[in-house]
C-alpha cells in the first residue's frame, strides 16, 4: 500500500505512520511550552521584588511546574517529533514498529499528566530537580518513570529505524549529517534514561515507604547524570536543526562532513561527563574527579559545540558568497533573510546560546569560579542563554518550516511571524544578562523573597542587584509575549492557516478525512549522494565567520579574566 | 533538504577508514557513548561516594 507523500515545495517525503507521529509529539510540546511559560511568567513576576505577584506556597509550586513542564516535557515531546522526522523524512524509510511508537507516545503522555496532577495537588512542589530528602507524592516519580520509558521507546525507533534504512537501501553513503546529529542526541538520550532509571526507581520506592533511606549525594550525584546529559540532548538535536536550517534555507553544504561529524563523536563521548559541574560544590567527591569530568573532558565537548558554531555561520557565509554577496566581511551576512523566521530564530539562537550561554557555561564550569555563583540566579541566567534561546528559539524556527511542510498549512499572521523571534529572543537576551548580573551580586536562585521581609535576621542586597531583578522581570515579560505569540501562531495556523493542498488537515495522516488520500507514493526514490564538488580552501572563504571566531574568543578570555579576578578579591588568599 | 556527504566519497573498492566505520556504526556509538560517562562518571563518582568513611 503506498503510505508516503511528498511535500511538493520542500521535496521531502512524509511516511504517514511517521507523520502521524511526528503531528502527535509537537502538538503536545507545544502544550507543556503554553502551561510552562505562563508559570514561567509569574515566577518572573515575583522575582521582580516591586511585584512580587504570589506567595511563598504558589511560588514553589509554579517554580516546579515552570521547570518540569517546559524543560522536560517540552523539548523531549519536540525532540521525539524531531527524532522521527531525521529518520523516516530524511532517509525516506518507514518508521520501525509505529505501533509501539504510539505507546510510547501514550505512556509520555500519561507519564506527564500524573506529574501535572502530582503538582497540582500540591504537595509535590519540589522543583524538577527533586532532591531528596525532600518528598513529592509517588505519582510524581512514577510519571517522571513512565514518561521517560516512553522516551526510552522513542529513541529505540529511531535506532531501528535506521536498521531498516540501512537494509532497504533508502539511501546512499552515510546517513546525512542531521540524521547523524539526531542519532546523536539519541546515544545521549539513552544514557540519561539509564540514569535516570537508577535513581528515580529506588526513589519511587523510597516514597512509597519500601526503602527507608537515600543518601543526598548519591542522589545528586546520579541524578545529574540524568539532569546535565538531558541537555546535551537538547544541544545535539538544536545544532542538527541548525544544520538543516542552513540546508533548508541556503542550500548550505557542510564545510567538512567530516570535522562536523567527528564534532558530534567529541559530543558522544564527553558532553555527558560534563555532569560534575553541577557537584562541584558538593563536599564528598573528589577534585580528581570534579577537575577530570568538567574540564579536561568538558573542554573536547566544548571544542565540539564551537566548531558547530563556526561551521554553521562558515557554511551560509560560503553558500551565500557563492550568491554572489561577496562585498567586504559581512555582506552575506546583512543580506540573509532576516524578516524570514526560520533564519532568524535560527541565527539568534546560534548566537546566543555561544557567546551568552556557552562562554557563561564554561566559566562557570571552573571549579574555582564556580564558588562566586554557585546556586545564585547567575546560574539560571545561564541556561535560559542554552535552552530557552538556544534549543527552544531553534526548535520555534524549525516549527515556521514545518507547519507548511508537514502539516501542509500557510502560516497565519506573516507580520507577527516576522518579529517573534527576535521578541522572545530580545526578552530573553534582557532575562539572561540580568539573571547573570544579578547572580554575580550574589541573589540566589529559587528564593521567594529576597528582601527578607519577615526573616528574623535581615539582609540586604546591594540596590543595583535589586533593580537588576526588576529589568530582568520586564524582559521576562517581553520572552513571554514571544512565546504567546509563538503558540498563537502555531496552533492559529494548524487551526485558520490557508490549506496548502485541498485534503490538508491536522488529522489527514490519521485517515480523517477519508477524502483523496495524498499518500500515493509506494517507495521514495533512493537518497541520492550529491555530487563532489571542488570547493577549495573553504576556512579562507568565511572570512566572516573567522572574524566573528576571533570576537567569541575574545570575549571568552575577557569574561574568564574578569571572574578570576572577582574571585580573587572575594576570596583574598595568603 | 538536499543531501550532501562528501564523507562517504569512499566507495567502491576503496577501503572504509575505521574512524567511518564507526561513525556509519550507531550501535557502537551507543556503546561508547554510554560507557564513557558510566565509568568516568557514574562508577568513578560512586566509588568516592561509598568510600567516605562512616561517622563513628
Ligand atoms: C516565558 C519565558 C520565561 C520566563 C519569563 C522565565 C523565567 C524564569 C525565571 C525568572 C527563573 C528563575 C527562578 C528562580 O530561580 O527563582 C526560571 C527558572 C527556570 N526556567 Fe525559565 N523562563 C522562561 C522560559 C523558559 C524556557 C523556554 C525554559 C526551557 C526550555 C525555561 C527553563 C527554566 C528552568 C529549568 C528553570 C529552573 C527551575 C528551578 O530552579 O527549579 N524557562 N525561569
Ligand atoms: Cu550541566
Amino acid at each position: 500500500m503506498a503510505m508516503f507523500r511528498q511535500c511538493p515545495d520542500s521535496g521531502l517525503f512524509f511516511h504517514k505512520s511517521a507523520e502521524s507521529l511526528m503531528k502527535a509529539h509537537a502538538v503536545l510540546g507545544v502544550v507543556y511550552l503554553l502551561i510552562g511559560g505562563v508559570l514561567g511568567l509569574l515566577v518572573a513576576l515575583t522575582r521582580m521584588p516591586s511585584l512580587h505577584v504570589l506567595n511563598a506556597e504558589d511560588f514553589y509550586l509554579a517554580l516546579s511546574i515552570h521547570g518540569t513542564a517546559i524543560l522536560i516535557f517540552w523539548i523531549i515531546f519536540f525532540e521525539m517529533a524531531v527524532l522521527y522526522f531525521a529518520a523516516s523524512t530524511l532517509l525516506r524509510c518507514r518508521p520501525a514498529t509505529p505501533g509501539i511508537g504510539w505507546i510510547g507516545f501514550l505512556l509520555m503522555v500519561i507519564g506527564s499528566t500524573l506529574v501535572m496532577v502530582a503538582f497540582f495537588r500540591g504537595n509535590s512542589s519540589v522543583m524538577f530537580t527533586s532532591y531528596v530528602p525532600m518528598p513529592a507524592e509517588p505519582i510524581f516519580y512514577l510519571g517522571l518513570i513512565l514518561f521517560a520509558v516512553g522516551a526510552l521507546i522513542g529513541c529505540f525507533i529511531f535506532l531501528g529505524t535506521l536498521v531498516i534504512a540501512k537494509k532497504e537501501n533508502t539511501y546512499d553513503g552515510s546517513i546525512p549529517l542531521v540524521t547523524f546529529g539526531a542519532l546523536t542526541a539519541t546515544v545521549i538520550a539513552i544514557f540519561t534514561i539509564a540514569s535516570g532509571a537508577v535513581i528515580l526507581i529506588p526513589t519511587l520506592l523510597w516514597s512509597l515507604g519500601f526503602i527507608n533511606h537515600i543518601d543526598p549525594l548519591m542522589y545528586r550525584t546520579i541524578w545529574w547524570a540524568l539532569g546535565h546529559s538531558s541537555q546535551q540532548i537538547n544541544v545535539s538535536a538544536h545544532v542538527a536543526i541548525w544544520y538543516a536550517i542552513a540546508a533548508i534555507i541556503f542550500g548550505a553544504k557542510p564545510m567538512s562532513e567530516k570535522v562536523s561529524r567527528t564534532a558530534f563523536l567529541l559530543y558522544i563521548l564527553f558532553l555527558q561527563l560534563a555532569s560534575a559541574h553541577h557537584i562541584l560544590a558538593d563536599p564528598g567527591v573528589s577534585s580528581t574527579w570534579k577537575v577530570f569530568n568538567t574540564s579536561y573532558a568538558m573542554y573536547l565537548a566544548v571544542l565540539a559545540s564551537m566548531i558547530h558554531g563556526l561551521t554553521v555561520p562558515g557554511c551560509i557565509e560560503i553558500a551565500q558568497r557563492k550568491k554572489g554577496f561577496n562585498n567586504g566581511l559581512f555582506e552575506w551576512l546583512q543580506k540573509a533573510p532576516w524578516a524570514n523566521p526560520v533564519f532568524s530564530g535560527m541565527f539568534i539562537s546560534l548566537i546566543i546560546f555561544g557567546f551568552i550561554g556557552g562562554i557563561t557555561g564554561v566559566v562557570m564550569g571552573t571549579e574555582q569560579i564556580n564558588l562566586i555563583i554557585h546556586n545564585t540566579i547567575f546560574v539560571p541566567g545561564h541556561f535560559h542563554a542554552t535552552v530557552a534561546v538556544g534549543t527552544t528559539l531553534a526548535f520555534m524556527a524549525i516549527t515556521y518550516f514545518l507547519i507548511p511542510v508537514l502539516f501542509r498549512r500557510q502560516l497565519i499572521w506573516p507580520n507577527a511571524c516576522k518579529w517573534q523571534p527576535y521578541i522572545f529572543g530580545g526578552g530573553m537576551l534582557i532575562l539572561s544578562l540580568l539573571l547573570l548580573g544579578a547572580g554575580t551580586l550574589g541573589v540566589p536562585r529559587r528564593h521567594w523573597d529576597i528582601n527578607f521581609s519577615d526573616a528574623a535576621l535581615q539582609f540586604q542586597y546591594a540596590g543595583t542587584a535589586i533593580t537588576m531583578m526588576g529589568i530582568a522581570g520586564l524582559g521576562g515579560l517581553m520572552a513571554a509575549v514571544g512565546g504567546a505569540m509563538f503558540c498563537l501562531i502555531a496552533v492559529g495556523s494548524l487551526v485558520f492557516g490557508k490549506r496548502l493542498d485541498p485534503g490538508a488537515s491536522l488529522f489527514s495522516s490519521f485517515g480523517f478525512p477519508m477524502a483523496a488520500s495524498c499518500y500515493n507514493i509506494e517507495r521514495p526514490g533512493k537518497l541520492e549522494l550529491a555530487p563532489i564538488e571542488q570547493t577549495g580552501d573553504s576556512g579562507v572563504q568565511a572570512k566572516g565567520t573567522f572574524v566573528l571566531a576571533l570576537v567569541f574568543l575574545a570575549s571568552f578570555v575577557v569574561y574568564f579574566f574578569i571572574n578570576a579576578k572577582y574571585l580573587s578579591s572575594i576570596w583574598p588568599m595568603g | 533538504m538536499q543531501r550532501n556527504d562528501n564523507q562517504s566519497a569512499t566507495q567502491g573498492d576503496e577501503p572504509i577508514p575505521p574512524m567511518q566505520q564507526l561513525l556509519d556504526n550507531p550501535f557502537m556509538l551507543v556503546f561508547i557513548g554510554v560507557l564513557f560517562p558510566t565509568v568516568f562518571y557514574i562508577l568513578w563518582g560512586i566509588m568516592e561516594i561509598i568510600s567516605i568513611p562512616a561517622v563513628k
